[in-house]
């Protein structure tokens, strides 16, 4: 099934293109302060010596400052690398979006298989547990919950104790498609030959989940997890827009287009970030599409 | 005023705004007069009557109710509706900081002994309605502001104190809401046109407070407490013609208005239009094209338009002011959090801040305004200058001063606090950040702690500073009246360190001692010069890190007229203001 999938994928050059993306973003994201030794300066490092402090300190040179040496520009008022901000920042949103869909696929497959696998009143209590979630008020939610935490829990602070909050919030609250797509792909397994068949052999519960049911399942977990990591880095970006993202000065891109807001006269600073979050979001919507219809051509 | 200035929200429409940019044309065929024209002096001075002036500001503030208000704005744009004891001039200079009689015939009359003061209205005032203003409706109107429920909890009355601490208020519950029918001895009002305030102690300042808004006469008959702001009965030339919360209003002349009565007034537009929430880069634009005379809030245009005004080549840029205002910008440094119990630790961050750090943040010299060293600022009396931790020729901070601090405190290698700042006042992340920056010279790490404005001074409970070990918090005051007690009484004195105070950090019984020292003190020159002592103890014991004096760019309406800056607004003198003769 696997070489017919990448077979079809390989036809497929939107996929393809978004694939390659995809792993660049990756790579650039481990390679961050590689990168930005080579092509920039460090993201903390202020340059307020090429602002203008006639002009209430946005860039002297024009264009934002865009040169050899500042790929992206400047920040007003204190001047910090652009360039180096946006590579940086995609370890934030990266990181928080992969854990965070991790964290949704798991809880969302095991729940989806049990309700499946089982029916009856344990598939009632998932359908209304999943209706609950579904209908969470998330964002309100992260807003309140991220506004109250204290310096220090569970053994992290600072950031750290951020972005465990982020994944929390969204990974355990985005749970609910998954495990309803499970859930259905889990219900039509059941009644499959090949699971009448293990059963009438003796297999037990645990053996026809995990050795007959798990691998038919493998392909549905991978493209919704694919589909729902750009869903992250937008609810991330999102909340960090809002303030109640990573704490400042770690850079993300959504604080960033926070902070451009005000300077929409120079463009150079909305852009970059807000390109970030557009090519990333793309790359894994194209590159997850492409997965979905190679795994499962019925669908397209 | 935490005289409390509305910081402009960053707004989310960002297409809108653009779009709304790409349609607000900068070519100017008038005069548009220059830059600093109403900075000092009249710009376009007129006689002529009638018209709409059209104000517009990007959030609501907390009442039009001119006794449950704190806002200096707001307390600049009230007297359109509402009169009050002692008000100031309404003149360009150093003029605007004089007071002069408003209802009063004259300003205040003190005892022999300094415990009374008395006012005696003028005769023939009348309300909206047609109803006398009598001493009654004055003396109700103080009384309410200052009620024990505290029912009125965004004034002055509550929130500033000053009553509470030189009128001789009876032990227990006071005021309307509190103890109705109750009368009170503390103001006595002999007839309907003597007013007299009995003071505990001689308190030579009184006619400042006769100038607060919440002198302003209220009809006891149509007070509902709070919602009192939504049926505001004016005293002045105009009133409410309607009041939509969160919206706007519109105001009119008031025909039971007398000009005789009135010589601080003109009172020459026929309307008002004030529309609430709108985004504050699409103000900027609309004053830019003509389409609106005001951004009320008075704090100066947004980023965006700042680098396009201060470009000499730009034609807004005659169009601009750059008014200062007694108002600082400065970082609070919490004693209570260790190690900055030492004061050595504290002045080792004096030492280490960058100062043009601090300007920068703010937007620069013209923007944000001069860096500031101490705790008073130029406008109030008493103010000499002295820079008791002097940061290097190029102000960046000095380095080697602040490791030595820090040796003598014992933390040579050091320390890790959190400052706290408004999330939504992009203006104070900034600092935060450069604070950083500069601090971690020397090895002070800062985390970084956003709070939402609203209930930003409310959070800072022993708890709260604890969990989060807060040290510094960013912070800005403006004068309730210019002179010392006026601006440093709410924000020096340790007796009112308690979550929602402006007060976060000073904390020394010496300055409490010269507070009480200087209000008893009957002499004008010897009171200025306490207001002297307590800037330098404030600044020795390392209390608050100075920021800038504040400063902004503000741009003039296109089609206004007398328009001036207000000295002790540090705004556009919105009483005024009038719209100029259609050509």
């Amino acid at each position: 099934m696997w070489q017919i999938a990448w077979s079809r994928l390989r036809r497929d050059k939107a996929a393809l293109a978004g694939g390659v993306a995809v792993i660049l973003l990756i790579l650039g994201a481990i390679f961050a302060p590689w990168i930005v030794k080579l092509l920039g300066h460090p993201p903390d490092e202020f340059h307020r010596e090429l602002l203008n402090a006639n002009r209430g300190y946005i860039p002297t040179a024009p264009f934002g400052g865009m040169s050899r040496d500042f790929l992206f520009g400047l920040e007003p008022i204190n001047g910090r690398d652009l360039f180096s901000r946006v590579v940086y920042g995609s370890r934030v949103s990266l990181l928080i979006a992969f854990l965070a869909t991790l964290l949704s696929v798991l809880i969302g497959t095991v729940l989806g298989v049990l309700a499946g696998y089982f029916g009856g009143w344990v598939d009632t209590v998932i359908g209304r547990l999943t209706d609950a979630v579904l209908a969470f008020p998330l964002l309100l939610f992260a807003i309140v919950l991220v506004g109250v935490i204290p310096r220090s829990a569970f053994g992290l602070t600072g950031n750290g104790l951020r972005m465990a909050i982020l994944i929390f919030i969204i990974g355990f609250f985005n749970w609910g498609y998954i495990a309803r797509i499970i859930r259905g792909q889990a219900l039509s397994l059941r009644e499959r030959e090949f699971i009448d068949a293990a059963r009438s052999l003796g297999a037990r519960g645990p053996y026809i989940i995990f050795r007959e049911m798990m691998p038919n399942l493998a392909a549905p977990i991978l493209v919704y997890a694919t589909l729902l990591i750009p869903t992250n880095i937008l609810f991330e970006a999102g909340l960090s827009f809002l303030g109640v993202g990573i704490l400042p000065p770690t850079p993300s891109w959504g604080q960033m287009l926070a902070d451009a807001v005000r300077y929409y006269n120079l463009p150079h600073f909305i852009l970059w970030p807000g390109l970030a979050i557009f090519a990333t979001v793309l790359a894994f919507n194209l590159f997850g599409d492409g997965l979905r219809d190679a795994l499962d051509p019925k669908t397209r | 005023m935490r005289k409390r200035t509305v910081a402009a929200v960053a707004a989310t429409a960002v297409l809108a705004m653009v779009a709304s940019a790409a349609c607000s044309s900068t070519e100017d065929t008038t005069d548009a007069g220059g830059f600093n024209a109403a900075v000092g002096k009249i710009y376009n001075e007129s006689d002529y009557k009638g018209g709409t002036l059209r104000f517009a500001i990007s959030e609501d503030w907390d009442s039009v109710d001119p006794g449950d208000t704190y806002y200096g704005l707001s307390w600049n744009l009230l007297r359109l509706y509402a009169r009050s004891l002692v008000m100031y001039k309404s003149a360009p200079g150093k003029t605007g900081l004089e007071l002069t009689a408003d209802l009063a015939e004259s300003l205040g009359t003190p005892s022999a002994d300094g415990l009374t003061w008395t006012y005696k209205l003028r005769p023939g005032l009348k309300f909206e309605d047609g109803s006398p203003i009598t001493s009654k409706d004055v003396k109700y109107a103080v009384m309410r502001a200052i009620d024990t429920t505290g029912t009125l909890q965004n004034g002055v009355g509550i929130q500033g104190g000053y009553l509470q601490a030189v009128l001789d208020l009876p032990d227990g519950a006071y005021g309307p809401y509190a103890a109705p029918g109750v009368d009170t001895t503390a103001i006595t009002t002999p007839d309907d046109l003597t007013i007299v305030f009995h003071l505990k102690q001689p308190f030579s300042g009184f006619d400042y407070i006769a100038m607060l808004p919440l002198t302003a006469p209220v009809p006891s008959a149509k007070d509902d407490g709070v919602n009192y702001k939504q049926h505001v009965v004016s005293s002045g030339p105009y009133k409410f013609a309607n009041y939509e919360a969160g919206k706007g209003f519109t105001l009119v002349r008031n025909d039971q208005w007398d000009p005789t009565t009135d010589p601080n007034r003109k009172a020459l537009p026929d309307r008002y239009e004030i529309k609430l929430g709108v985004a504050a880069d699409d103000i900027d634009n609309q004053i830019a094209s003509g389409d609106l005379d005001l951004d009320l809030a008075g704090t100066g245009v947004q980023a965006a338009m700042l680098s396009q005004v201060l470009d000499e080549n730009n034609p807004l840029h005659a169009r601009a002011d750059n008014p200062g205002s007694a108002r600082q910008w400065y970082t609070s440094i919490i004693e209570r959090t260790a190690p900055l119990n030492d004061v050595h630790c504290r002045r080792a961050i004096e030492y280490a801040a960058d100062r043009t750090g601090y300007q920068a943040a703010y937007g620069g010299a013209l923007a944000g305004g001069d860096i500031s060293t101490q705790a008073l600022v130029p406008p109030i009396p008493g103010y000499e200058k002295f820079d008791l931790y002097p940061a290097g020729a190029d102000n960046t901070g000095d380095l080697t001063k602040a490791k030595e601090e820090l040796a003598q405190c014992g933390k040579p290698d050091g320390f890790e606090i959190t400052i706290a700042y408004r999330s939504d006042r992009p203006k104070e992340k900034a600092v935060a950040e450069a604070l950083q920056q500069s601090l971690g010279r020397v090895g002070i790490k800062l985390t970084l702690l956003g709070h939402p404005t609203s209930g930003y001074f409310g959070s800072f409970t022993d708890e709260f500073i604890k969990t989060n070990n807060i040290g510094l918090a960013t912070n800005g005051w403006g004068a309730d009246w210019n002179d010392g007690y006026g601006f440093l009484g709410a924000i020096v004195d340790s007796r009112l360190i308690s979550p929602g105070s402006s007060n976060l950090g000073v904390n020394d019984p010496a300055i409490d001692a010269l507070i009480d020292k200087a209000l008893a003190e009957p002499d004008l020159a010897k009171r200025t010069a306490i207001w002297t002592q307590v800037d330098r103890l404030v600044m020795e014991g390392a209390f608050i890190l100075p920021g800038v004096w504040s400063k902004s760019v503000t741009l003039r309406s296109k089609s206004a007229a007398n328009v001036f800056v207000h000295e002790g607004f540090g705004q556009y003198d919105y009483l005024a203001m009038s719209v100029a003769k259609p050509a």
